[in-house]
């Protein structure tokens, strides 16, 4: 399948800078050489000239450019000189199509990198040290390089745009914007969601939503992708450290935490590390020094979410195999990922019956803390501030659901990003990777392997089939060491199937079935996948995994930032491994999960205890902003 | 917006869509033939654009926002658009723009009560030979003077 970066909605007239790479290079016509800097460079035949210098160790600096979205060329800081033209060419948008001779550092560069660079400044609002991205912005970054020590076309003093509070998840600070149109072309080539686009003309050109409405109000599904793309700080997610912080201080709140899979596979970006190393360890002995009264793992309840969700699907297979029934719906779609959720409330609301009702594990724990484990320890859930540390912005909007209360209280009661706990473990005084190994607390200590790789795209899918395959035959599951490899990469969308034989005699009625699946990834991924529904064409397929970002919770809105694929590639690497690593790797063999339904939730999954606590229902929103 | 108005709209959309075709490009005839029709673009149509086109409707939008002869808000049954660029302003725009206004009893950018006329500055309209110079709808009046100005003014239904 196409990924999402070739998939542009724009006219071909609009695209004329992409020229397709020949796939033979060794013919005639394949590889041709330029000269850049004095230096001859055999490249592929349309090669940019930013990506011939990224690969021969030349630097060349870049702001609207970003690896994950497709071509603009319109902050122009990475113009070069290319001999015979008669102006300056931006580097990043220029296919070498001939055996140029390419400057990349003379005066007239230079100076024209320095204008530039003052222009956005002189429009640029606001004080480095007062702003969450300092040190982690490429405005400033370049600022440095290129050594600005006085704003040459002066600087506003004033702000412009009144900051944009409405949402629930992303704060959008528009003094803040240099016009990259990142997040415009994340929103429509990336997410298809298409929420944000360029407003009005010349100086008073500013990015914004339908008829310029709050973001509360528009169809926005808080993803928080062009939170992870902007180059400044002005787009944020909406920071509860503050609040998260006086309940800590408040001695009669019993304050716990619970920690998502993709930020321990992330976190250690905020303190310098590469991409790829997993901290979980660390982290607990960092969230108990902060003052989190208990650390738990939100893998439980991924567990806990695979038996619910499998359980439905067993049942849903049931209904229509045996029982004929025809309204129930297949295939089961995951509804793990609030952004997927809120993305088929807007746009497929005549679809929602697709939907699992299974929550997600953040709101299961929620659910789960102000309850079971209230009752188990005595603790009156009044005192009990829940928070969630969670790769995603959009769970931020999903605990302020206003059906996320089945406890008799709100069920979690703040979301935190990645990004936010690490300045709460950096403002403690605390350095991260340095800190002594430790475990989750009890009573939900252990967790299995198939909830810690809910974190990657095609997680889910994985734990269930773990989990089900095994339910229905008894046997495990024919793949690998459990690996099952068809789930695993970062393909925009991937299907697969397993057929179950010897089935156990309750489940007799499934002997033979090819469970046929799909997974998907990035919202435009899951609107073809949508589209295919609409069309009738899935039919035979039963279940499908969607996570609303690309990559899945390890590229979620509120990870460390920069992303690209690479990076992305990196922390799911450090999740599989992490499951590799462990001896429980089935979720329905987590003794923890065995515990819950023979203490609390007595009557099993899917039972009427379990569908009062850790189901919900959806909201037809639609696409139609009144 | 009544059920009913909604209806006709989006009917008299889907033949516009029908007639310009269903690419991208065919937005700006599709909403040049709005403007011309009701003097704007409500919010409901941009909706109903976007939904026929398969775009966005902030992309709608933003195209709107971008051109200065399209509206998002409720315009007059005439537009009269005064040139402010500097040869006109040198020609004695000023004292023709200070005419009209007394004379409607708005100022720049406001619709009068009875919906008949909108009033604006536009930039170049091209005459600059022939300023001071005025567009009413789609038709150009040139060598302004502030009674000339009126009595166009007074002929507008």
């Amino acid at each position: 399948m196409e990924s999402s970066k070739d998939n542009l909605r724009a006219p071909v007239s609009q695209k004329p800078h992409v020229i397709e790479k020949p796939k033979d290079t060794s013919g005639i016509g394949g590889m041709i050489t330029v000269e850049i800097n004095e230096k001859k460079i055999t490249v592929p035949l349309g090669t940019t000239i930013l990506e011939a210098c990224n690969d021969n160790q030349i630097h060349i600096p870049t702001l609207c450019h970003h690896s994950d979205l497709c071509i603009a060329g319109v902050c122009r800081i990475c113009v070069v000189e290319v001999e015979g033209m008669r102006t300056l060419q931006a580097a990043c948008a220029f296919p070498i199509t001939a055996p140029l001779k390419i400057k990349t550092s003379t005066p007239m560069v230079r100076k024209a990198r320095r204008h530039i660079l003052d222009l956005m400044l002189s429009e640029h609002y606001g004080e480095c040290y007062s702003c969450f991205r300092n040190q982690n912005c490429e405005l400033q970054a370049l600022a440095k390089e290129y050594g600005v020590d006085e704003y040459t076309f002066g600087h506003v003093n004033t702000p412009r745009y009144e900051v944009d509070r409405s949402s629930a998840s992303v704060i959008r600070d528009m003094n803040k914007c240099i016009l990259c149109k990142r997040c415009v072309r994340t929103c429509i080539d990336l997410q298809e969601v298409g929420v944000l686009e360029a407003i009005n003309r010349g100086h008073e050109t500013h990015i914004g939503t339908f008829l310029d409405k709050p973001l509360a109000d528009v169809i926005c599904i808080n993803c928080g992708q062009c939170i992870n793309r902007c180059p400044t700080s002005a787009l944020r997610a909406n920071d509860p450290s503050d609040e998260i912080w006086a309940a800590i201080d408040d001695p009669t709140k019993h304050v716990v935490i619970q920690t998502a899979p993709s930020p321990r596979a992330g976190i250690g970006e905020e303190f310098g590390l590469e991409p790829g190393h997993s901290l979980t360890g660390e982290m607990n002995t960092a969230l108990r020094r902060i003052g989190f009264d208990r650390v738990f793992d939100t893998n439980f309840t991924a567990d806990l979410t695979i038996m619910e969700e499998g359980t439905e699907l067993l049942n849903r297979l049931k209904k229509v195999i045996v029982d004929k029934d025809t309204t129930v719906k297949l295939p089961q779609f995951t509804s793990c990922s609030p952004g997927w959720v809120k993305f088929i409330e807007h746009f497929y609301p005549e679809y929602l019956d697709y939907l699992s009702t299974a929550k997600s594990p953040q709101q299961m724990f929620g659910a789960v803390i102000k309850t079971f484990y209230a009752q188990e320890t005595g603790i009156d859930p009044k005192d009990i501030v829940s928070v969630a540390l969670m790769p995603c912005s959009a769970k931020k909007f999903e605990c302020n659901r206003p059906e996320m209360r089945d406890s008799g209280f709100k069920d979690v009661d703040y979301g935190l990003t990645t990004r936010e706990l690490a300045k709460m473990i950096k403002e403690a005084g605390i350095y991260l990777p340095e800190m002594p190994k430790s475990h989750f607390d009890e009573p939900f200590g252990d967790a299995s392997g198939a909830g810690l790789i809910f974190g990657a795209t095609g997680g889910v899918m994985e734990a269930a089939l773990r989990t089900v395959y095994e339910l229905v035959t008894g046997r495990e599951v024919p793949f690998t060491n459990l690996n099952i490899e068809p789930c695993r990469g970062f393909d925009g969308i991937k299907q697969a199937s397993v057929l179950l034989e010897n089935c156990k005699d309750e489940y007799s009625f499934l002997e033979g079935v090819e469970v046929k699946f799909i997974v998907a990834h990035g919202t435009a991924n899951a609107k073809k996948v949508m589209e295919l529904l609409r069309k009738g064409l899935l039919s035979d397929v039963h279940f499908v995994e969607i996570m609303a970002c690309p990559g899945g919770c390890i590229g979620g809105g509120g990870q460390p930032i920069p992303t690209s694929e690479e990076i992305r590639k990196k922390r799911a690497e450090a999740i599989y491994a992490e499951d590799e690593s462990l001896t429980l790797r089935k979720s329905h063999e987590n003794p923890h999960v065995q515990y819950i339904y023979e203490k609390f939730l007595t009557e099993g999954p899917c039972s009427h205890k379990s569908h009062e606590l850790l189901h919900t229902h959806y909201t037809k929103r639609g696409r139609f902003i009144a | 917006m009544l059920l009913l108005e909604k209806n006709s709209l989006t009917e008299e959309i889907e033949e516009l869509v029908n007639l310009m075709g269903h690419e991208r490009s065919s937005l700006l005839p599709i909403l040049q033939a709005l403007q011309r029709k009701h003097k704007y673009i409500s919010d409901f149509a941009q909706q109903e654009i976007a939904r026929l086109l398969d775009i966005h409707p902030v992309e709608v939008y933003s195209v709107i926002s971008f051109y200065a002869f399209l509206h998002s808000e409720p315009h007059g049954r005439n537009i009269v658009r005064l040139c402010q660029t500097i040869t006109c302003d040198m020609a004695g725009k000023d004292a023709v723009a200070k005419a009209i206004e007394r004379e409607l009893g708005i100022t720049f950018g406001q619709t009068t009560k009875d919906k008949r006329i909108t009033l604006e500055y536009a930039n170049c309209l091209g005459m600059c030979d022939q300023g001071p110079a005025m567009i009413v709808n789609d038709r150009v009046y040139t060598h302004l003077t502030p009674e000339k100005a009126v009595n166009i003014l007074n002929e507008i239904k």
